[in-house]
Protein backbone atom coordinates (compact mmCIF):
# COMPACT_ATOMS: atom_id res chain seq x y z
CA UNK A 1 0.00 0.00 0.00
CA UNK A 2 0.90 3.33 -1.07
CA UNK A 3 -0.10 6.35 0.82
CA UNK A 4 0.08 9.90 -0.67
CA UNK A 5 -1.18 13.17 1.05
CA UNK A 6 -3.48 15.62 0.21
CA UNK A 7 -0.91 18.82 0.39
CA UNK A 8 1.26 17.06 -2.66
CA UNK A 9 -2.03 16.56 -4.27
CA UNK A 10 -3.52 20.31 -4.19
CA UNK A 11 -0.07 22.06 -4.72
CA UNK A 12 -0.05 19.38 -7.86
CA UNK A 13 -3.06 20.66 -8.89
CA UNK A 14 -2.05 24.59 -8.55
CA UNK A 15 0.62 23.88 -10.75
CA UNK A 16 -1.26 22.43 -13.38
CA UNK A 17 -4.04 24.98 -13.49
CA UNK A 18 -1.30 27.80 -13.83
CA UNK A 19 0.99 25.71 -16.67
CA UNK A 20 -2.17 24.35 -18.40
CA UNK A 21 -3.16 28.10 -18.97
CA UNK A 22 0.09 29.72 -20.12
CA UNK A 23 1.44 27.05 -22.43
CA UNK A 24 0.25 24.61 -24.75
CA UNK A 25 1.48 20.96 -24.94
CA UNK A 26 4.47 20.47 -27.84
CA UNK A 27 1.89 18.33 -29.96
CA UNK A 28 -0.70 21.17 -30.11
CA UNK A 29 2.01 23.83 -30.60
CA UNK A 30 3.63 21.89 -33.37
CA UNK A 31 -0.01 21.18 -35.64
CA UNK A 32 -0.48 25.16 -34.83
CA UNK A 33 2.27 26.20 -36.83
CA UNK A 34 2.80 23.76 -39.17
CA UNK A 35 -1.08 24.88 -40.14
CA UNK A 36 0.08 28.58 -40.11
CA UNK A 37 2.54 27.14 -42.67
CA UNK A 38 0.23 25.49 -45.21
CA UNK A 39 -2.82 27.44 -44.55
CA UNK A 40 -3.89 29.58 -48.21
CA UNK A 41 -6.59 31.27 -47.24
CA UNK A 42 -6.04 35.24 -46.96
CA UNK A 43 -7.20 36.25 -43.50
CA UNK A 44 -6.90 32.46 -42.55
CA UNK A 45 -3.05 33.03 -42.85
CA UNK A 46 -3.15 36.18 -40.78
CA UNK A 47 -4.84 34.55 -38.49
CA UNK A 48 -2.77 31.57 -37.86
CA UNK A 49 0.43 34.41 -37.70
CA UNK A 50 -1.58 35.80 -34.67
CA UNK A 51 -2.25 32.46 -32.68
CA UNK A 52 1.37 32.17 -32.73
CA UNK A 53 2.31 35.39 -31.60
CA UNK A 54 -0.24 34.98 -28.91
CA UNK A 55 1.26 31.56 -27.82
CA UNK A 56 4.70 33.91 -28.01
CA UNK A 57 3.14 36.40 -26.09
CA UNK A 58 1.76 33.96 -23.19
CA UNK A 59 4.56 32.48 -22.49
CA UNK A 60 6.83 35.03 -22.60
CA UNK A 61 4.78 37.62 -20.84
CA UNK A 62 2.93 34.64 -18.83
CA UNK A 63 -0.44 36.04 -19.67
CA UNK A 64 -3.32 33.15 -19.94
CA UNK A 65 -3.41 32.01 -23.99
CA UNK A 66 -7.27 32.63 -23.54
CA UNK A 67 -8.87 35.07 -20.93
CA UNK A 68 -11.66 31.68 -20.72
CA UNK A 69 -8.88 29.61 -18.89
CA UNK A 70 -12.00 27.18 -18.44
CA UNK A 71 -13.59 25.29 -16.13
CA UNK A 72 -11.53 22.70 -15.12
CA UNK A 73 -11.76 18.99 -15.86
CA UNK A 74 -9.46 16.44 -13.63
CA UNK A 75 -9.52 12.54 -14.90
CA UNK A 76 -8.21 11.06 -11.64
CA UNK A 77 -6.80 7.15 -12.23
CA UNK A 78 -6.08 5.80 -9.01
CA UNK A 79 -4.58 2.69 -8.15
CA UNK A 80 -6.48 0.45 -5.63
CA UNK A 81 -3.36 0.10 -3.16
CA UNK A 82 -2.99 3.66 -3.12
CA UNK A 83 -4.37 5.13 0.36
CA UNK A 84 -4.86 9.11 0.28
CA UNK A 85 -4.42 10.81 4.13
CA UNK A 86 -5.43 14.40 5.07
CA UNK A 87 -9.27 14.60 4.32
CA UNK A 88 -11.04 14.42 1.34
CA UNK A 89 -9.67 13.61 -2.69
CA UNK A 90 -12.01 15.97 -4.25
CA UNK A 91 -11.70 18.53 -1.75
CA UNK A 92 -7.91 18.32 -2.26
CA UNK A 93 -8.05 18.60 -5.67
CA UNK A 94 -10.99 21.38 -5.21
CA UNK A 95 -8.35 23.20 -3.08
CA UNK A 96 -5.77 23.04 -5.94
CA UNK A 97 -8.12 24.57 -8.44
CA UNK A 98 -8.76 27.36 -6.20
CA UNK A 99 -5.34 27.75 -5.70
CA UNK A 100 -4.08 27.84 -9.21
CA UNK A 101 -6.58 30.57 -10.09
CA UNK A 102 -6.42 32.82 -7.70
CA UNK A 103 -2.47 32.61 -7.49
CA UNK A 104 -2.09 32.21 -11.62
CA UNK A 105 -4.05 35.56 -12.43
CA UNK A 106 -6.55 33.42 -13.81
CA UNK A 107 -10.46 34.17 -14.24
CA UNK A 108 -13.17 32.64 -12.59
CA UNK A 109 -15.79 31.40 -14.46
CA UNK A 110 -17.96 28.82 -12.71
CA UNK A 111 -21.62 29.67 -11.25
CA UNK A 112 -23.10 27.90 -8.26
CA UNK A 113 -26.27 27.38 -9.26
CA UNK A 114 -27.24 27.13 -13.48
CA UNK A 115 -30.25 29.24 -12.98
CA UNK A 116 -28.96 31.47 -9.98
CA UNK A 117 -25.39 32.38 -11.78
CA UNK A 118 -23.80 33.47 -8.94
CA UNK A 119 -19.76 33.35 -9.57
CA UNK A 120 -18.30 31.06 -6.32
CA UNK A 121 -14.94 33.22 -7.35
CA UNK A 122 -12.44 31.08 -6.92
CA UNK A 123 -13.16 28.52 -10.25
CA UNK A 124 -14.54 25.86 -8.20
CA UNK A 125 -15.96 23.58 -7.99
CA UNK A 126 -13.88 21.10 -10.69
CA UNK A 127 -15.08 18.13 -12.58
CA UNK A 128 -13.60 15.03 -11.48
CA UNK A 129 -14.04 11.82 -13.04
CA UNK A 130 -12.29 8.93 -11.21
CA UNK A 131 -10.89 5.82 -12.56
CA UNK A 132 -9.91 3.16 -10.25
CA UNK A 133 -6.99 0.47 -11.75
CA UNK A 134 -5.03 -2.34 -10.68
CA UNK A 135 -1.83 -1.21 -8.58
CA UNK A 136 -0.71 1.79 -6.98
CA UNK A 137 -0.21 4.19 -9.42
CA UNK A 138 -1.84 8.01 -8.92
CA UNK A 139 -2.31 10.18 -11.86
CA UNK A 140 -3.64 13.58 -12.50
CA UNK A 141 -4.70 14.75 -15.61
CA UNK A 142 -5.86 18.38 -15.95
CA UNK A 143 -7.70 20.15 -18.64
CA UNK A 144 -9.07 23.15 -18.44
CA UNK A 145 -12.02 23.41 -20.99
CA UNK A 146 -13.40 26.53 -22.52
CA UNK A 147 -17.30 27.33 -23.09
CA UNK A 148 -17.44 28.84 -26.24
CA UNK A 149 -16.79 25.25 -28.00
CA UNK A 150 -18.25 23.69 -25.08
CA UNK A 151 -21.33 24.89 -26.02
CA UNK A 152 -20.87 23.80 -29.80
CA UNK A 153 -20.66 19.98 -28.67
CA UNK A 154 -23.68 17.60 -29.66
CA UNK A 155 -24.42 13.85 -28.71
CA UNK A 156 -26.23 11.62 -30.93
CA UNK A 157 -27.83 8.69 -30.18
CA UNK A 158 -26.65 6.77 -33.05
CA UNK A 159 -28.42 3.51 -34.30
CA UNK A 160 -26.58 0.11 -35.07
CA UNK A 161 -27.55 0.72 -38.95
CA UNK A 162 -25.86 3.92 -39.07
CA UNK A 163 -22.90 2.64 -39.41
CA UNK A 164 -19.35 4.72 -40.38
CA UNK A 165 -21.27 6.48 -42.04
CA UNK A 166 -23.79 7.60 -39.67
CA UNK A 167 -20.46 8.35 -37.22
CA UNK A 168 -18.91 10.92 -40.08
CA UNK A 169 -22.47 12.27 -41.15
CA UNK A 170 -23.01 13.35 -37.59
CA UNK A 171 -19.22 14.49 -36.70
CA UNK A 172 -19.25 16.91 -39.79
CA UNK A 173 -22.72 17.84 -39.06
CA UNK A 174 -21.49 18.91 -35.59
CA UNK A 175 -18.30 20.73 -36.82
CA UNK A 176 -20.69 22.44 -39.44
CA UNK A 177 -22.55 23.63 -36.98
CA UNK A 178 -19.72 24.72 -34.66
CA UNK A 179 -18.69 26.94 -37.57
CA UNK A 180 -17.03 30.47 -36.50
CA UNK A 181 -19.05 30.28 -33.01
CA UNK A 182 -15.93 27.38 -31.29
CA UNK A 183 -12.90 29.79 -32.25
CA UNK A 184 -11.28 27.16 -35.45
CA UNK A 185 -9.35 25.41 -35.82
CA UNK A 186 -10.47 22.99 -33.82
CA UNK A 187 -9.78 20.10 -32.32
CA UNK A 188 -12.26 17.46 -32.62
CA UNK A 189 -12.75 14.70 -29.71
CA UNK A 190 -14.91 12.00 -30.36
CA UNK A 191 -16.81 9.29 -28.29
CA UNK A 192 -18.29 6.28 -29.53
CA UNK A 193 -20.00 3.56 -27.66
CA UNK A 194 -20.62 3.08 -24.03
CA UNK A 195 -24.10 4.96 -23.20
CA UNK A 196 -25.19 8.22 -23.20
CA UNK A 197 -23.42 9.60 -20.56
CA UNK A 198 -20.40 7.19 -21.51
CA UNK A 199 -19.73 8.65 -24.64
CA UNK A 200 -19.49 11.97 -23.90
CA UNK A 201 -16.80 11.31 -21.26
CA UNK A 202 -14.93 9.44 -23.75
CA UNK A 203 -14.98 12.36 -25.88
CA UNK A 204 -13.57 14.60 -23.36
CA UNK A 205 -10.67 12.18 -22.78
CA UNK A 206 -10.31 12.15 -26.26
CA UNK A 207 -9.09 15.48 -26.38
CA UNK A 208 -6.61 15.18 -23.96
CA UNK A 209 -4.77 12.22 -26.07
CA UNK A 210 -1.50 13.31 -27.22
CA UNK A 211 -1.96 14.40 -31.37
CA UNK A 212 0.84 11.94 -32.00
CA UNK A 213 -0.75 9.00 -31.03
CA UNK A 214 -3.70 7.99 -33.88
CA UNK A 215 -6.07 5.44 -31.87
CA UNK A 216 -4.48 1.70 -31.68
CA UNK A 217 -7.77 0.49 -33.61
CA UNK A 218 -6.67 0.33 -36.86
CA UNK A 219 -10.30 1.21 -38.23
CA UNK A 220 -11.15 3.72 -35.37
CA UNK A 221 -7.53 5.56 -36.92
CA UNK A 222 -8.62 5.51 -40.40
CA UNK A 223 -11.84 6.82 -39.18
CA UNK A 224 -9.76 9.59 -37.54
CA UNK A 225 -7.58 9.78 -40.70
CA UNK A 226 -10.50 10.34 -42.64
CA UNK A 227 -12.64 12.76 -40.92
CA UNK A 228 -9.91 14.82 -40.14
CA UNK A 229 -9.03 15.61 -43.65
CA UNK A 230 -13.24 15.60 -44.70
CA UNK A 231 -13.48 18.17 -42.29
CA UNK A 232 -10.50 20.36 -43.47
CA UNK A 233 -12.69 20.04 -47.00
CA UNK A 234 -15.67 22.15 -45.75
CA UNK A 235 -13.46 25.14 -45.96
CA UNK A 236 -14.26 26.94 -42.49
CA UNK A 237 -10.90 27.85 -41.70
CA UNK A 238 -9.23 29.80 -38.71
CA UNK A 239 -11.76 32.09 -37.11
CA UNK A 240 -14.92 30.66 -39.67
CA UNK A 241 -13.22 33.23 -42.37
CA UNK A 242 -12.54 30.46 -44.70
CA UNK A 243 -9.00 28.28 -44.89
CA UNK A 244 -8.18 24.71 -45.64
CA UNK A 245 -7.04 24.38 -41.82
CA UNK A 246 -10.49 23.61 -39.70
CA UNK A 247 -9.99 21.23 -37.74
CA UNK A 248 -6.31 20.52 -36.50
CA UNK A 249 -7.01 17.30 -35.39
CA UNK A 250 -9.33 14.35 -34.63
CA UNK A 251 -9.11 12.00 -31.58
CA UNK A 252 -11.58 9.41 -31.23
CA UNK A 253 -12.34 6.64 -28.21
CA UNK A 254 -14.55 3.96 -28.09
CA UNK A 255 -16.39 1.44 -25.35
CA UNK A 256 -18.29 -1.84 -25.79
CA UNK A 257 -22.06 -0.67 -26.22
CA UNK A 258 -25.58 -2.20 -26.09
CA UNK A 259 -26.91 -4.81 -29.63
CA UNK A 260 -29.32 -1.29 -30.06
CA UNK A 261 -27.30 1.23 -29.65
CA UNK A 262 -24.28 3.10 -30.99
CA UNK A 263 -23.73 6.27 -29.39
CA UNK A 264 -21.62 8.98 -30.58
CA UNK A 265 -20.24 12.35 -28.49
CA UNK A 266 -18.60 15.05 -30.68
CA UNK A 267 -17.04 17.38 -27.71
CA UNK A 268 -15.49 20.19 -29.82
CA UNK A 269 -12.02 22.13 -28.21
CA UNK A 270 -11.28 25.13 -30.00
CA UNK A 271 -7.26 25.67 -30.73
CA UNK A 272 -6.19 26.35 -27.13
CA UNK A 273 -6.83 22.15 -26.63
CA UNK A 274 -5.49 22.65 -23.04
CA UNK A 275 -4.25 19.12 -20.75
CA UNK A 276 -1.55 18.37 -18.43
CA UNK A 277 -0.23 15.33 -16.86
CA UNK A 278 1.32 14.42 -13.69
CA UNK A 279 2.03 11.03 -11.94
CA UNK A 280 2.47 11.24 -8.22
CA UNK B 1 -9.04 46.24 -47.32
CA UNK B 2 -7.39 47.82 -44.03
CA UNK B 3 -9.02 51.03 -42.05
CA UNK B 4 -8.36 52.96 -38.88
CA UNK B 5 -11.34 54.04 -37.28
CA UNK B 6 -12.30 55.46 -33.54
CA UNK B 7 -14.59 54.41 -30.71
CA UNK B 8 -17.20 55.56 -30.21
CA UNK B 9 -17.83 55.33 -34.05
CA UNK B 10 -19.73 58.02 -35.88
CA UNK B 11 -22.69 56.76 -38.34
CA UNK B 12 -20.82 57.92 -41.54
CA UNK B 13 -17.84 56.07 -40.59
CA UNK B 14 -20.06 52.62 -39.75
CA UNK B 15 -21.70 53.20 -43.66
CA UNK B 16 -17.81 53.19 -45.06
CA UNK B 17 -16.96 49.80 -43.76
CA UNK B 18 -17.89 46.77 -45.22
CA UNK B 19 -17.99 43.24 -44.59
CA UNK B 20 -14.41 41.61 -44.44
CA UNK B 21 -12.15 44.93 -43.81
CA UNK B 22 -9.70 44.83 -41.64
CA UNK B 23 -10.15 47.23 -39.11
CA UNK B 24 -7.76 48.94 -36.35
CA UNK B 25 -9.65 50.47 -33.55
CA UNK B 26 -8.26 53.36 -31.34
CA UNK B 27 -10.33 54.89 -28.67
CA UNK B 28 -13.11 54.12 -25.84
CA UNK B 29 -14.51 51.13 -26.43
CA UNK B 30 -16.55 48.87 -22.94
CA UNK B 31 -17.13 45.75 -21.72
CA UNK B 32 -20.35 43.94 -21.36
CA UNK B 33 -21.21 40.11 -22.06
CA UNK B 34 -23.82 37.41 -20.52
CA UNK B 35 -24.78 39.29 -17.06
CA UNK B 36 -24.22 42.72 -17.66
CA UNK B 37 -26.47 42.43 -20.92
CA UNK B 38 -28.91 40.84 -18.96
CA UNK B 39 -28.68 43.71 -16.41
CA UNK B 40 -28.94 46.25 -19.52
CA UNK B 41 -31.75 45.09 -20.75
CA UNK B 42 -33.64 44.49 -17.67
CA UNK B 43 -32.99 48.67 -16.62
CA UNK B 44 -33.97 49.49 -19.99
CA UNK B 45 -37.28 47.85 -20.02
CA UNK B 46 -37.82 48.71 -16.32
CA UNK B 47 -37.64 52.50 -17.94
CA UNK B 48 -33.97 52.95 -16.48
CA UNK B 49 -31.61 54.30 -17.77
CA UNK B 50 -28.06 52.27 -19.21
CA UNK B 51 -25.22 52.52 -16.94
CA UNK B 52 -23.71 54.24 -19.65
CA UNK B 53 -24.49 56.30 -22.60
CA UNK B 54 -25.29 53.88 -25.56
CA UNK B 55 -24.83 56.44 -28.36
CA UNK B 56 -22.40 55.69 -31.04
CA UNK B 57 -20.40 53.04 -28.40
CA UNK B 58 -18.93 49.81 -29.38
CA UNK B 59 -19.23 47.06 -27.17
CA UNK B 60 -16.84 44.55 -27.20
CA UNK B 61 -18.16 40.95 -25.29
CA UNK B 62 -15.21 40.57 -23.16
CA UNK B 63 -14.48 39.08 -19.75
CA UNK B 64 -10.84 39.35 -18.76
CA UNK B 65 -8.71 37.25 -16.91
CA UNK B 66 -7.16 39.04 -13.75
CA UNK B 67 -4.29 41.83 -14.26
CA UNK B 68 -1.20 41.38 -12.24
CA UNK B 69 0.20 44.10 -10.51
CA UNK B 70 1.58 46.70 -13.41
CA UNK B 71 -0.67 45.10 -15.93
CA UNK B 72 -3.81 46.67 -16.93
CA UNK B 73 -6.09 43.76 -18.05
CA UNK B 74 -5.07 40.28 -18.15
CA UNK B 75 -5.65 37.89 -21.35
CA UNK B 76 -8.80 39.70 -23.30
CA UNK B 77 -10.15 37.69 -26.38
CA UNK B 78 -13.70 38.12 -27.70
CA UNK B 79 -16.53 35.60 -25.94
CA UNK B 80 -19.27 34.14 -28.74
CA UNK B 81 -21.36 36.72 -29.55
CA UNK B 82 -24.81 34.31 -30.21
CA UNK B 83 -25.48 34.58 -26.41
CA UNK B 84 -26.10 38.37 -26.79
CA UNK B 85 -28.66 37.79 -29.25
CA UNK B 86 -31.50 38.19 -27.19
CA UNK B 87 -30.54 41.83 -25.85
CA UNK B 88 -28.19 43.35 -28.56
CA UNK B 89 -31.34 44.70 -30.55
CA UNK B 90 -32.55 46.58 -27.71
CA UNK B 91 -29.06 48.19 -26.89
CA UNK B 92 -28.85 48.93 -30.74
CA UNK B 93 -32.46 51.16 -30.49
CA UNK B 94 -30.72 53.18 -27.68
CA UNK B 95 -27.79 54.29 -29.66
CA UNK B 96 -25.46 51.27 -29.84
CA UNK B 97 -23.43 51.41 -32.79
CA UNK B 98 -20.90 48.49 -32.75
CA UNK B 99 -19.89 45.52 -31.47
CA UNK B 100 -16.77 43.14 -31.02
CA UNK B 101 -17.12 39.39 -30.50
CA UNK B 102 -17.10 36.26 -32.50
CA UNK B 103 -19.34 33.74 -34.17
CA UNK B 104 -22.70 33.66 -36.02
CA UNK B 105 -25.59 36.52 -34.90
CA UNK B 106 -29.35 35.85 -35.25
CA UNK B 107 -31.37 37.08 -38.24
CA UNK B 108 -33.24 39.48 -35.50
CA UNK B 109 -29.45 40.95 -34.77
CA UNK B 110 -28.57 41.74 -38.51
CA UNK B 111 -32.36 43.09 -39.47
CA UNK B 112 -31.72 45.46 -36.49
CA UNK B 113 -28.09 46.24 -37.35
CA UNK B 114 -29.37 47.74 -40.89
CA UNK B 115 -32.38 49.42 -39.16
CA UNK B 116 -30.38 51.59 -37.06
CA UNK B 117 -26.92 51.54 -38.80
CA UNK B 118 -24.68 48.94 -36.66
CA UNK B 119 -21.73 47.10 -37.34
CA UNK B 120 -20.26 43.93 -35.93
CA UNK B 121 -16.69 43.11 -35.76
CA UNK B 122 -15.05 39.84 -34.99
CA UNK B 123 -11.88 39.90 -33.04
CA UNK B 124 -9.53 36.42 -33.54
CA UNK B 125 -11.10 34.40 -30.59
CA UNK B 126 -8.15 32.51 -28.50
CA UNK B 127 -5.99 35.69 -28.87
CA UNK B 128 -6.61 37.10 -25.42
CA UNK B 129 -2.66 37.26 -24.52
CA UNK B 130 -2.04 39.24 -28.08
CA UNK B 131 -5.25 41.58 -27.53
CA UNK B 132 -4.65 41.97 -24.30
CA UNK B 133 -1.28 44.36 -25.37
CA UNK B 134 -3.75 46.64 -27.39
CA UNK B 135 -5.68 47.62 -24.37
CA UNK B 136 -3.81 50.75 -23.07
CA UNK B 137 -6.55 51.52 -19.82
CA UNK B 138 -9.77 49.59 -18.38
CA UNK B 139 -11.61 50.91 -15.49
CA UNK B 140 -15.10 49.67 -14.32
CA UNK B 141 -17.65 51.48 -14.72
CA UNK B 142 -21.01 49.47 -13.48
CA UNK B 143 -21.82 45.82 -12.37
CA UNK B 144 -18.43 45.49 -10.12
CA UNK B 145 -19.92 42.49 -8.63
CA UNK B 146 -19.80 40.64 -11.66
CA UNK B 147 -16.26 40.85 -11.30
CA UNK B 148 -14.91 39.29 -14.58
CA UNK B 149 -18.58 40.22 -16.17
CA UNK B 150 -18.71 43.62 -14.86
CA UNK B 151 -18.99 46.43 -17.65
CA UNK B 152 -15.20 48.40 -18.13
CA UNK B 153 -14.60 51.24 -20.37
CA UNK B 154 -11.35 49.92 -22.40
CA UNK B 155 -8.89 52.78 -24.14
CA UNK B 156 -7.56 50.34 -26.63
CA UNK B 157 -5.34 51.35 -29.27
CA UNK B 158 -4.62 49.85 -32.82
CA UNK B 159 -7.36 46.60 -31.51
CA UNK B 160 -7.45 44.28 -34.96
CA UNK B 161 -11.04 43.33 -36.04
CA UNK B 162 -12.44 42.14 -39.00
CA UNK B 163 -16.10 43.78 -40.45
CA UNK B 164 -18.37 40.29 -40.53
CA UNK B 165 -21.64 41.92 -40.71
CA UNK B 166 -21.83 45.75 -41.93
CA UNK B 167 -24.81 47.95 -42.22
CA UNK B 168 -26.01 46.86 -45.12
CA UNK B 169 -26.43 43.34 -44.52
CA UNK B 170 -23.54 42.37 -46.43
CA UNK B 171 -21.80 39.35 -44.04
CA UNK B 172 -18.71 37.65 -44.25
CA UNK B 173 -19.45 34.41 -42.61
CA UNK B 174 -22.17 34.03 -45.08
CA UNK B 175 -19.55 34.69 -48.09
CA UNK B 176 -16.12 33.89 -46.59
CA UNK B 177 -16.12 30.12 -46.95
CA UNK B 178 -17.81 29.30 -50.27
CA UNK B 179 -15.49 32.02 -51.68
CA UNK B 180 -12.09 30.02 -50.34
CA UNK B 181 -14.00 27.00 -51.73
CA UNK B 182 -14.46 28.23 -55.06
CA UNK B 183 -11.09 29.78 -56.02
CA UNK B 184 -9.27 26.85 -53.78
CA UNK B 185 -11.33 24.32 -56.40
CA UNK B 186 -12.57 22.68 -53.28
CA UNK B 187 -16.12 21.57 -54.44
Amino acid sequence: MRTIHTDIITKTIRDMCIEANLHLSPDMERVIKEATKTEDGPLGKQIMEQLCENLKIAEEEQIPICQDTGMAIVFVTVGQDVHVEGGSLAEAIHEGVRQGYTDGYLRKSVVRDPLIRENTNDNTPAIIHYTIVPGDTFELLLAPKGFGSENMSRIFMLKPADGEEGVKTSVIQAVKDAGPNACPPMVVGVGLGGDFETCAILAKKALTRDLDSPSPLPHIRKLEEELLRELNQLGIGPGGFGGKTTVLAVNMETYPTHIAGMPLAVNICCHVNRHVKRTL
Amino acid sequence: MEKHISGPITKEEIQSLHAGDYVYITGTVYTARDAAHKRMYEAITEGKEPPFDLTDQIIYYLGPSPAKAGQVIGSAGPTTSSRMDKYAPLLMEHGLSGMIGKGKRSPEVLQAMQKHTCVYFAAVGGAGALLSKCIKKAEIIAYEDLGTEAIRRLEVENLPVIVVADAEGNNLYETAVDDYKRTHHFN
